[in-house]
């Protein structure tokens, strides 16, 4: 089965008066039809610059410099904009991270979603508005033929993410890239919207891309994580493979960060200093000034190791025996 | 004044220098400004003669075209007026009038509106209400209108021009400072200066009010431009100044009938004089306030 | 949303009164009304008679129920110049003015939103530069120099059009107005121009900011995810937000329009009430100038009103309430 989408040596940078800053260097992954990735990262990491840059919506000074975006097979990279603009909403879509932010508070719900149907499928207005209407209700909206004619403003931010999400379901995408969409929501409202999303992304068969800085969420979401430091994965594999027995450096580090994945009574170990300027970046791995492992040898660039369940980049990982 | 103020101040100044150094444009027009301004205050020293002065006019000299010589070989560049009155010389008397007017003016406006806007959002309350009430109603018309109704009521004079564009301008900047003030003032490090028992004024002229000067600086400068502007205009329609005070709208209005008898000297070139004045201050401040704005940032 | 008109009705009537009272006061109680309202030539007996007619010889309050009674009924005095009822001079140069003025302001829209639009989606190109240095130099161009030198360029040296008057007018579902002749065109051009130079700016700069505001937020980038067109992101999603600022500043400068009309029926001899006005006050005919006030002043509280209502229509915010 090929891959729903293979990206390949992908690197954005940011042309800014200061210099060139490279929020996402050479990055390569894949996401398996009706698979579940995680991408996980602090702020800064270029996470969110790598989902944006697979839809092509990296704004200036951003630009996609080098790589292909193979998605089911075609580079969107060589895609003309009319060609993209017809795969992004149709076959790929996104969730945002702030439903305060993503509708459009002077246009009504339906207006925002039948605008989306109209522009792939040539459909009349009362067929576009029944799919509509449907999509809020796939999305547990209560009463959503009334909904339709509210504004974003009548709305909670738990409802304005699940509007979100129906607008994404709207053409039932190969492939939805979700950008912390709980992040901004009350606890409670993310575990079922967490619930939600994982439901229909199996209902439909769609492969999803979650970008999280929360380790927690992804652990309860995905089959496979992907660690990202610096504009670059440093760590990938299944899950649960990740997360109990990590090889990079930094994911243990994440990991000991977590609350939740410390043992009572131990301390949590936050990791020192900070993320380097994406300006100034050290040559070599990027972590060695905040890594206790760090020797020499890490001023050179750590090759990608790729063993049977994990792949990363580091020159000391953590040794596990297998248990 | 707090060392903090004074840093604040100084940060302020580099960015002014800085962002009209970044743009050519600006640079042009903050250079005639100060040419200007400067030739204003220099006024007398740099005319051939004293345009008011009606021993030195010869009505045999009325109307020449510019590069005209008079009977006693004097050269008028710039062309003489319907009294034989030398064009540069009265321009620049006139240029002394304009800038006069519009930076006193629009200075009082300043201090006045920058105390009630302080007050308005220091003490907040009724006090607050009622300022911005009458603020509100204030820009709720027009300046000009205001003006004219004014001046149709009070007469012609330099004071009550003076008075009336005091009164139209104020409001602007009240509202501005109100709302730059309301933000400083819900900063924690001011609770903090009233816990500590520091009094009043030092709050308000120490922290507050250096954190107002961003946008005083940007509308002090447009609303200088809008006061000669409306100082023109007003002198124009012959409400504003008398003809005793002679401004450059005064000017322009005194060639206004010549214009279509082809001395368009008379009128045209005061009219440039003004355009330029205000076009250069204006770009200057147009500048600043992109400089200055924080939501557009530096450009 | 009736709540909504009647409480902003109720207030428009507020801030009439209050301006009825400001000038009543500036009338009445500083200036002396006598000689304000009755002219300099009036015989005794006319002085008398109108002494009594406005009540000067009763209490304050009740001059001033005595003029709120009469400009309630449309009587705001007679003109010395003209010896008719000042309201009705008012009233008959008032369509002139508003012909003029909503020319300026259409012509100041039709051309400002789109350069503001193209200034504001390409920001820091040589566009943009020129554009934007173009609405300042727009704005610092005195008004009445700018009409002189468009009467000088386009009447007296190229003769292309007329520089006074409104020319013929033409009759159409009952309107008359210079807009529907070909020879009223030609005369409205001008002052048109004239009127609409400085809003236009204006407008430019308005659109501009709002495009650049806008275009980062979160909606736009969304709207992009879901493959909406361009077009119809500016047009739809960019230019609703957009319109917001843009109905209430042009609301207010409806206004700013009618008075700085004064200017343009000046320079262009147009028969408005602008010029009523300048003549007026240099006639001392001070029954108009109070007149004219009145009605300017009750001009821009409907028209305020009308931008409320219609700022609530095109904001749902405000429209549906519940706002967070």
């Amino acid at each position: 089965m090929t891959p729903v989408l293979e990206v390949k040596n992908l690197s954005t940078h940011f042309m800014t008066r200061r210099g060139v800053l490279k929020a996402v260097d050479d990055v390569s992954f894949t996401v398996g039809q009706r698979e579940i990735v995680g991408l996980v990262g602090e702020s800064g990491s270029g996470k969110s610059i790598t989902g944006f840059s697979i839809l092509g919506l990296v704004d200036p000074p951003g630009r996609v410099v080098s790589g292909q975006i193979l998605f089911n097979g075609e580079d969107l990279l060589t895609k003309s904009p009319t060609a993209m603009r017809a795969i992004r909403g149709k076959r790929i879509a996104m969730i945002f991270q702030d439903p305060m932010m993503t509708l459009n508070p002077v246009l009504s719900v339906a207006t925002q979603m039948i605008e989306t149907v109209q522009a792939h499928d040539r459909v009349s207005r009362a067929e576009a508005r029944a799919r509509s209407r449907d999509a809020l209700g796939l999305v547990g909206i209560p009463s959503p033929e009334e909904r339709l004619d509210s504004y974003p403003h009548q709305f909670s931010g738990g409802m304005r993410q699940r509007v979100a999400i129906a607008i994404a379901l709207l053409h039932r995408p190969d492939l939805i890239i979700a950008d912390e969409p709980t992040t901004a929501l009350d606890v409670t409202i993310q575990s079922q919207i967490l619930f939600e999303i994982k439901r229909l992304a199996g209902e439909f068969g769609m492969a999803l891309i979650w970008i999280s800085h929360d380790l927690g969420v992804v652990a309860a979401l995905a089959d496979r994580i992907m660690v990202m430091y610096a504009g670059r994965i440093v760590e990938a594999g299944q899950v649960d493979g990740v997360l109990t027995a990590p090889r990079h450096p930094y994911t243990s580090g994440l990991l000991s960060a977590v609350p939740a994945a410390v043992p009572r009574g131990e301390p949590l170990r936050p990791i020192p200093g900070f993320a380097p300027s994406p300006l100034s970046r050290p040559s070599g791995c990027a972590f060695r000034d905040r890594c206790a492992r760090a020797t020499d040898v890490c001023a050179t660039e750590p090759m990608l190791e790729i063993a049977a369940d994990r792949e990363f980049r580091c020159f000391h990982p953590h040794l596990w025996s297998a248990a | 004044m707090t060392v903090r103020a004074l840093f604040a101040e100084d940060m302020l100044l580099g960015r002014l220098f800085t962002g009209i150094g970044r743009s050519p444009k600006a640079v042009v027009a903050a250079v005639v400004c100060i040419i200007l301004l400067f030739a204003a205050v220099i006024g007398p020293y740099l005319t051939p003669q004293n345009p008011f002065d009606l021993a030195v006019l010869d009505i045999l000299d009325s109307k020449l075209p510019p590069g005209s010589q008079s009977m006693d070989g004097m050269n008028y560049w710039l062309g003489t007026d319907g009294q034989g009155r030398d064009m540069f010389s009265a321009m620049i008397y006139g240029l002394r009038t304009s800038l006069g007017v519009g930076v006193f003016s629009g200075l009082v406006a300043l201090i006045v509106g920058t105390v009630l806007g302080l007050i308005a959002a220091y003490f907040g309350g009724r006090i607050d209400t009622l300022i911005m009430r009458v603020v509100d109603l204030m820009l709720g018309f027009p300046t000009i209108l205001v003006a004219l109704m004014l001046l149709a009521l009070l007469g012609q004079g330099l004071w009550k021009v003076i008075f009336a564009l005091i009164l139209v301008q104020w409001a602007t900047f009240a509202r501005a400072v109100r709302s730059a003030a309301l933000v400083e003032k819900n900063k924690d490090y001011v609770e903090a200066a009233v816990t500590l028992g520091i009094g009043t004024p030092r709050i308000l002229i120490g922290h507050i009010l250096p954190n107002c000067l961003p946008p005083l600086i940007v509308i002090g400068m447009l609303q200088v431009a809008n006061a000669i502007s409306a100082e023109a205009t007003l002198s124009f329609l012959g409400i504003g100044l008398p003809i005793t005070e002679p401004s450059l709208g005064l000017l322009i209005a005194n060639g206004y009938q010549l214009l279509m008898s082809g001395e368009y000297w008379i009128s045209v070139y005061p009219g440039v004089l003004l355009l330029v004045l205000v076009f250069s201050i204006n770009i200057v401040g147009d500048r600043l306030r992109e400089v200055l704005n924080p939501r557009l940032g530096e450009r | 949303m009736t709540v909504f008109v009647i409480r902003r009705f109720l207030q428009s009537i507020a801030v009439l009164i209050l301006t009825a009272v400001i000038v009543f006061i500036g009338i009445y109680a500083i200036g002396d009304p006598a000689e304000m309202l009755i002219a300099p030539d009036a015989s005794p007996a006319e002085r008398a008679q109108v002494v009594a007619s406005l009540g000067l010889d009763k209490p304050l309050w009740e001059q001033f129920f005595t003029f709120a009674w009469n400009a309630l009924h449309g009587d705001l005095g007679r003109s010395f110049v003209f010896n008719r009822p000042s309201i009705s001079l008012i009233f008959e140069r008032l369509p002139a003015t508003l012909e003029l003025t909503l020319t300026g302001l259409v012509f100041a829209l039709l051309l400002g939103i789109p350069l503001g639009l193209l200034s504001g989606l390409k920001p820091n190109s040589a566009t943009d530069e020129v554009i934007m240095t173009g609405s300042i130099f727009g704005f610092s161009l005195p008004s009445f120099w700018q009409g002189m030198m468009l009467i000088m360029i386009f009447s007296v040296w190229l003769g292309w059009l007329p520089s006074t008057g409104r020319g013929q007018m033409g009759e159409f579902l009952g309107l008359h107005s210079s807009l529907f002749t070909l020879d009223g065109l030609t005369h409205l051009i001008l002052p048109a121009i004239n009127l609409s130079l400085f809003k236009l700016s204006l407008v430019i700069r308005l659109t501009r900011t709002g495009v650049r505001e806008t275009m980062p937020l979160d909606f736009v980038k969304f709207a992009r995810a879901k493959g909406i067109s361009e077009r119809r992101i500016v047009f739809v999603h960019v230019f609703k937000n957009i319109l917001i600022p843009l109905i209430t500043v042009i609301g207010l400068e409806l206004g700013s329009m009618l008075a700085f009309a004064v200017v343009t029926e000046t320079i262009f001899a147009w028969p408005g009430i602008g010029k009523l006005l300048i003549d007026s006050i240099m006639r001392l005919d001070r029954p108009v100038v109070v007149a004219y006030l009145l009605v300017i002043v009750s001009l821009f509280i409907f028209i305020n009103f009308v931008v409320d209502v219609l700022y609530s229509l095109v904001d749902p915010r405000v429209r549906l309430g519940g706002a967070q």
